[in-house]
């Protein structure tokens, strides 16, 4: 009862902290995809370079956050932008890179080599070919890679609170620093419910943008 | 027309060079369909993809209607060639309008002029254009998608088309179905098409020409009756079945073998004079009895004019079969085992009697080129053997 009257007493906190998160993740998934997305492309064209690019986005991936967080510090210093807002952001877009870059590769490098054919035989130029069909037909794996990108980068954004990057990892790192149960399970639970929205709210838009006609096959996998 | 000149592709591999097609030289003239018949690994779908060079060659030359294709760009090359391939290869992304205007949409004709033309293939392929325009591939059968696939391919008027193992992976009666379909539009369409298949049958039933390869390299290029009839060497020979003599039975119409010399009663004929004319025709059997307009109306049967005294109309038995000019000898052939005859009368378009089709006239026709070409064999053969003049039978 206690901490359903501490979640209305701070309803309005928990707003602004929730639309914080979401910006910061929005931002940085955002540019991770359109960085993402046309590495994934441009690699599909040489299988070493893939190797090699997707390695590195691997290596990323296993650096812990905290140690992300530490190493930036006094790099971004020089500018003046040690702590806060740029190396959150940057954090989330390198990490969303792996799963960005890696479904957009697959995705590619599955369009069925028969339709790779039919393409090039009814005369499109390697940029149809991308465009009317690649792309289209690589949309609902390129965007599942997106959806993984933003539910694990949620949970990221959460421990750049204590850089001091906002969000509702600040309930967090407050309920422990100030032994306040009420405040670390608020910004626990709302973490967790904020990534099962925007999982949900994603798989729609997925849905949406999956072409019509393949939405038969799309809705089988 | 399409003429490929020493087109040959050296594929590198691990294991060293492969050679593919080794200097392929032929030539389909306008309007004919020339299929590239061979086991797998012969070298034909390789042939065929140098053509809009799916596969790049590594030497040699394509010239379609005159024209060398080596000066084209890639594209523009490909957007004038239809391309039908095995598996269909529709984009489950675009609607089935999407899908046949793709080649006019590149090409950059205007939306009306496109629409219409999407309507147009579909009452070609004879699918209602309202019922389908707008669906998706997904939503149709194999059978029905690649009727698509051809009209995608022929959507832009190409003067020539590549078809891969089109139908290969469609049911055969549908196959079947879709073969006679494309024969019928192939009549008024009137393109030059290279057609890879490994079913002989097919290419018999398909093709104005077949082109048989092994190994790369092409081994006899010939009108399907003449492939039949004399196969250049024993690949070919295996390659086409022992039952090849058979497979031509397809090939000839009644009206190029039928006789016209027919031996008749008439209802008012007495059963002797009935008996005399088997005898005298040669007729094991049986006779044919015709009304006034010549239509078989009954057959006499030998042994009954034989036992009995009349009138062939009070002694007739119903006509078992008859054939039309225009039938092919398979038919005629086939009608013969399930009858026990040893011929058949003809008929033409009112049902009037015009003639006979005799099983010796058959196996004469089939074994006449066989005859002459192993006799033409063993002519070079005695040729080789003694210089003097060779030794005519």
């Amino acid at each position: 009862m206690e901490l359903l009257q501490y979640f209305l007493d701070n309803l309005e906190l928990l707003g602004t902290l929730t639309l914080e998160h979401i910006s910061l993740v929005g931002v940085a998934v955002g540019i991770a995809t359109l960085t993402g997305v046309p590495i994934g492309i441009a690699i599909t064209k040489n299988e070493r370079v893939a190797k090699s690019v997707l390695y590195i986005a691997s290596i990323i991936v296993t650096i812990p956050s905290i140690a992300l967080f530490g190493i930036m510090i006094p790099i971004l210093s020089i500018i003046g932008q040690g702590i806060g807002y740029l190396p959150a952001v940057i954090a989330v877009l390198l990490y969303s890179q792996l799963p960005i870059i890696r479904n957009t590769y697959t995705a590619i490098n599955n369009v069925d080599p028969a339709l790779r054919e039919a393409a090039r035989g009814v005369g499109m130029s390697q940029n149809q070919r991308l465009r009317m069909v690649e792309i289209p037909l690589a949309v609902p794996v390129i965007m599942a890679g997106v959806r993984t990108a933003v539910v694990l980068n949620i949970g990221v954004m959460a421990i750049a609170a204590y850089i001091g990057a906002g969000g509702l990892g600040t309930l967090i790192s407050r309920g422990i620093s100030q032994s306040d149960p009420r405040q670390l399970i608020l910004g626990a639970v709302a973490v967790s419910v904020l990534a099962i929205i925007v999982d949900y709210a994603l798989l729609a838009l997925q849905k949406r943008l999956t072409p019509k006609g393949m939405e038969r096959e799309a809705a089988a996998t | 027309m399409i003429r490929l000149d020493n087109l040959t592709k050296v594929f590198d591999t691990p294991k060293g060079a492969v050679t593919a097609a080794d200097h392929i030289s032929m030539e389909v003239p306008s309007g004919e369909i020339c299929i590239l018949l061979g086991p797998s690994g012969c070298g034909k779908t390789t042939t065929l993809k140098m053509i809009n060079r799916i596969v790049r060659p590594t030497s040699g030359k394509v010239f379609i209607n005159g024209e060398d294709t080596s000066s084209l760009d890639t594209q523009d090359l490909r957007r004038n060639i239809g391309y039908v391939i095995q598996q269909i290869g529709l984009f489950p992304n675009m609607t089935i309008e999407e899908n046949i205007t793709v080649v006019p949409k590149l090409l950059g004709w205007d939306k009306a002029k496109y629409r219409e033309r999407a309507r147009e293939m579909m009452r070609m392929i004879a699918m209602e254009p309202d019922a389908f325009l707008k669906r998706y591939p997904s939503e149709l059968s194999g059978g029905q998608q690649q009727r698509i696939g051809v009209a995608r391919a022929l959507a832009a008027d190409p003067p020539v088309m590549l078809m891969d193992e089109p139908f290969g992976a469609i049911d055969p009666i549908n196959r079947a179905v879709i073969q006679d379909e494309f024969l019928k539009m192939q009549q008024e369409l009137n393109k030059t098409i290279m057609f890879v298949s490994h079913d002989i049958d097919e290419a018999i039933k398909m093709g104005d020409r077949i082109a048989i390869f092994r190994e790369g390299k092409l081994v006899q290029y010939s009108e399907p009756d003449e492939l039949l009839a004399a196969p250049k060497n024993d690949f070919v020979e295996s390659f086409l079945g022992e039952d090849r003599a058979l497979k031509r039975l397809n090939l000839v119409k009644i009206r190029d073998l039928a006789s016209e010399e027919i031996g008749l009663v008439r209802p008012d004929d007495t059963l002797a004079t009935a008996l005399q004319r088997i005898e005298s025709y040669g007729y094991v059997n049986s006779i044919v009895m015709v009304n006034d307009k010549r239509q078989p109306v009954g057959i006499i049967n030998a042994a009954v004019a034989r036992t009995t005294h009349g009138h062939c109309r009070d002694h007739y038995q119903s006509v078992p079969v008859v054939v039309t000019l225009d039938d092919d000898l398979r038919k005629v052939a086939s009608l013969m085992f399930a009858h026990d005859m040893t011929w058949v009368p003809c008929v033409d378009d009112d049902g009037r009697i015009v003639g006979q089709i005799t099983q010796r006239a058959i196996t004469h026709h089939l074994g006449s080129r066989y005859r002459a070409h192993s006799k033409g064999e063993d002519n070079a053969k005695a040729a080789e053997a003694s210089p003097s003049p060779a030794i005519k039978e």
